[in-house]
């Protein structure tokens, strides 16, 4: 892995690959145990309750075995013990970039981020290792009461609001990673839209892990009262290093009646980084909640967004990408229950594999006894760019009403030389016919993205392109 | 033939795939403002030699040469000798989802006529032109490249991209089959505006005559097993037409 790292930097591939010296405040030793986790609840002043809450996840993890699925032997290679659960860089969260430190400051700038929230964000936060270094809202969304927080004030400043919401929709005993979340969980946002709000343009979070065998915790809740819409992105990038990062980030939605939530993410780690995330959301009567997940890269990501249909009338999406290159292995897809009458939900997952890059599409979608004309439409399409490289579909269906209407394609296919010539032959090299081919097949995605986002990930790709063929 | 320097020059060529020789000693020589036809049943070695001509990267050139204005395109790479000027309106033009007509002419035009090519409001003004000409909708701009276009559809939009791409030399592969009888008077009309009277040239593989009457090539060629077997006027098109091959084995 190192060397694959360190190639990769030297042709410029990942190009958020640089790290800034480590000016912490505060940081942990490498390893965890009860002490730390009581100690980064102490340190942030916790109400008891969640200091329960994380200790009992400490030990539900503790006990609870590694998945017995996905890349397990990657999933061995995670060296708990050599991982830091904590890390402060700056004494507060900013609302001025002015006030963040310079180097942090100058990583964000490089990064876009002052620049985007300019232009078209309704509100940003940054974050930088374990926690938020920069925070903002728009005026006039603050005055019309949406919150828009990073975790920690969240809990300070609303824990009625928390309380009730929190592990609600990702119990922490999920699955191990949710519970190792919950037990160290730090940053994060915190979003409540009230009754009626549309959030026009999309607010930004960014996560960028700077220090080397770091853990990033992330802890998100969105809260979309009655009628209400939300446009949430999200960003995250990592230097490249020869040791191993770990992000592994618990999300929860809640879509009240009539609402609209929708949550993209563009993942472009370093490939050094686990990505082990997970995301689920509520939707109640007639709300809609779309994920629209980009997975570029890391080195090993296993997210399978998820939505519990639970209210008449409510949809569900989830798009999705993966890139997976050399050491690369994504396992993505999606998870939809449908427990209510007259739900529907779709499916779109598009992954590409070059260069002994593995994807995987798992998804799983249920149909309970008592949902009556419910509409699931699965689609997953794989490109494999070379014959090293591989993808693999697991989707499950269990339908259990027979008034659902249920519709699955997949395909897998192949750049084929007469598409590459027939676009060189009009003036483009081959990698750029290439990238042209591989952007058009994530375009059913890119098209659901805000414009920036679209030209950055087709710029993404392009370089991904580069030097693949020959 | 001209005094000047051909446009395009093939010398002996011979070329084929995975060790089969397909074009087996190709000459031709086609002059600046010249349109030649070639003609031969199927499995000659039509597409073969249009495909050498552009570069494809599947067939190997044994002997011989292409030489375009003077310069062997053999060491080019495709996109380099569209850059050069040679342009192919393909038998089977390739779909490539995703990819919205707009975006890919703009990008097309850029890297083979420049960015400011491809910039200024005089190429919009043309390509709304030419799309007119063509009887092509506005909204396939917003469409993907070739993706469930109709037969004729996809044959007007090789020659829209003609149009645009301006090249040296242009190379139409059964362009007419599966066109109409309007296409096939529109293409015709695009060949002549864009060759006659200029420095360029068409080469236009057929099977019929009809879009050759609206042309006039200078020279029709047969091609037979690989070999240009007969070279003629336009009338030797019709004769083609009306008599088959058979007769040309005999001779
Ligand atoms: N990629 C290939 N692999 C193997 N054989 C090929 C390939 N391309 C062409 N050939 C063979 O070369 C010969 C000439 O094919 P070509 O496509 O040039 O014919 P053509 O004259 O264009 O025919 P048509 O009128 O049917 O279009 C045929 O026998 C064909 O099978
Ligand atoms: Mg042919």
């Amino acid at each position: 892995m190192a060397k694959n790292n360190d190639a990769r930097e030297a042709v410029g591939e990942y190009k958020a690959g640089w790290h800034d010296p480590e000016n912490s405040t505060i940081r942990f030793d490498f390893g965890l145990s009860e002490e730390v986790v009581r100690e980064i609840s102490n340190l942030k002043n916790e109400p008891e309750w969640m200091t329960e809450i994380r200790v009992r996840a400490f030990k539900h993890f503790l006990r609870r075995p590694m998945p017995t699925w996905g890349n397990m032997s990657m999933l061995e290679e995670i060296d708990f013990d050599n991982i830091c659960y904590f890390l402060r860089s700056s004494d507060s969260t900013k609302n001025n970039w002015d006030d963040v430190p310079d180097d942090i400051r100058n990583t964000f700038e490089r990064l876009g981020i002052p620049e985007a929230e300019q232009k078209w964000l309704s509100g940003v936060t940054a974050q930088y290792e374990s926690e938020t270094v920069y925070h903002s809202i728009r005026e006039d969304l603050e005055k019309q009461g949406v919150i828009f927080l990073d975790m920690d004030s969240g809990l300070r400043e609303h824990p009625e609001m928390v309380k009730k919401w929190f592990c609600s929709v990702v119990p922490f005993a999920d699955n191990k990673f949710s519970a190792l979340n919950t037990a160290v969980w730090s940053g994060g946002s915190f979003i409540y839209v009230p009754e009626g709000v549309h959030v026009e343009m999309p607010v930004q979070a960014y996560f960028r892990i700077n220090a080397k065998n770091m853990g990033q915790f992330e802890r998100t809740l969105i809260i979309a009262d009655k009628g209400s819409r939300i446009h949430y992105v999200e960003g995250c990038t990592a230097p490249s290093y020869s040791t191993d990062s770990l992000h592994s980030a618990v999300v929860e939605l809640i879509a009240l009646p009539g609402s609209h939530i929708r949550y993209s993410t563009i993942q472009n780690w370093s490939s050094n980084v686990f990505n082990l995330v997970t995301k689920r959301g509520i939707a109640h009567e007639k709300s809609k909640i779309e994920w629209v997940d980009g997975n570029i890269g890391s080195k090993l990501t296993m997210k399978y967004p998820s939505v519990i249909l639970k209210g008449e009338g409510s949809h569900a999406e989830v798009i999705s990408v993966a890139y997976s290159g050399e050491g690369q292995h994504q396992d993505a897809g999606a998870k939809i229950h449908h427990l209510a009458s007259n739900t529907t939900s779709k499916i779109l997952s598009k992954s590409i594999s070059k260069n002994g890059g593995r994807s995987s599409y798992r998804g799983m979608v249920t149909v309970s006894p008592k949902a009556d004309n419910c509409k699931l439409n699965v689609i997953c399409d794989a490109l494999i760019l070379d014959e090293v490289s591989r993808s693999d579909t697991y989707p499950t269906m269990e339908v259990a009403n027979s008034t659902a209407r249920c519709e699955h394609e997949a395909s897998v296919s192949k750049v084929s030389d007469e598409q590459l010539f027939y676009l060189m032959s009009r003036g483009h090299s081959e990698n750029e016919s290439l990238a042209m081919i591989v952007n058009g097949f994530f375009e059913p995605f890119t098209r659901e993205l805000p414009m920036e986002y679209a030209v950055e990930l087709n710029q993404l790709m392009a370089l991904e392109m580069e030097g693949s063929i020959g | 033939m001209s005094e000047k320097m051909p446009l395009l020059e093939i010398n002996d060529l011979h070329a084929g795939i995975d060790g089969n020789e397909i074009l087996k000693g190709i000459n031709l020589i086609i002059g600046p403002g010249e349109i030649h036809a070639i003609m031969g049943r199927n499995g000659s070695g039509k597409t073969t030699t249009a495909n050498v001509i552009m570069g494809h990267p599947d067939f190997d050139v044994e002997k011989g040469d292409v030489i375009l204005e003077g310069e062997s395109l053999l060491e080019m790479e495709a996109w380099e000798r569209a850059r050069k000027g040679v342009f192919l309106s393909f038998q089977y033009p390739q779909a490539v989802p995703g990819l919205q007509v707009g975006n890919f002419l703009r990008k097309s035009v850029a890297s083979i006529r420049g960015e400011d090519e491809a910039k200024s409001s005089n190429f919009r003004e043309k390509l709304a032109n030419a799309m007119e000409s063509l009887d092509i909708p506005r909204s396939f701009m917003a469409r993907y490249v070739n993706d469930g276009f109709s037969g004729g559809e996809k044959k007007r939009f090789e020659i829209l991209q003609m149009i645009l791409l301006r090249p040296r030399l242009a190379i139409l592969d059964e362009t007419d089959s599966g066109l109409d009888i309007d296409g096939i008077r529109t293409v015709s009309e695009g060949v002549n505006a864009a060759i006659r009277d200029t420095d360029s040239g068409a080469l236009i593989i057929t099977h019929y005559s009809r879009i050759l009457e609206h042309v006039q090539p200078d020279r029709v060629h047969v091609l037979l097993d690989g070999r240009i077997v007969l070279s003629g006027g336009p009338e030797l098109a019709t004769k083609l037409e009306e008599r088959g091959y058979e007769w040309l084995k005999e001779e």
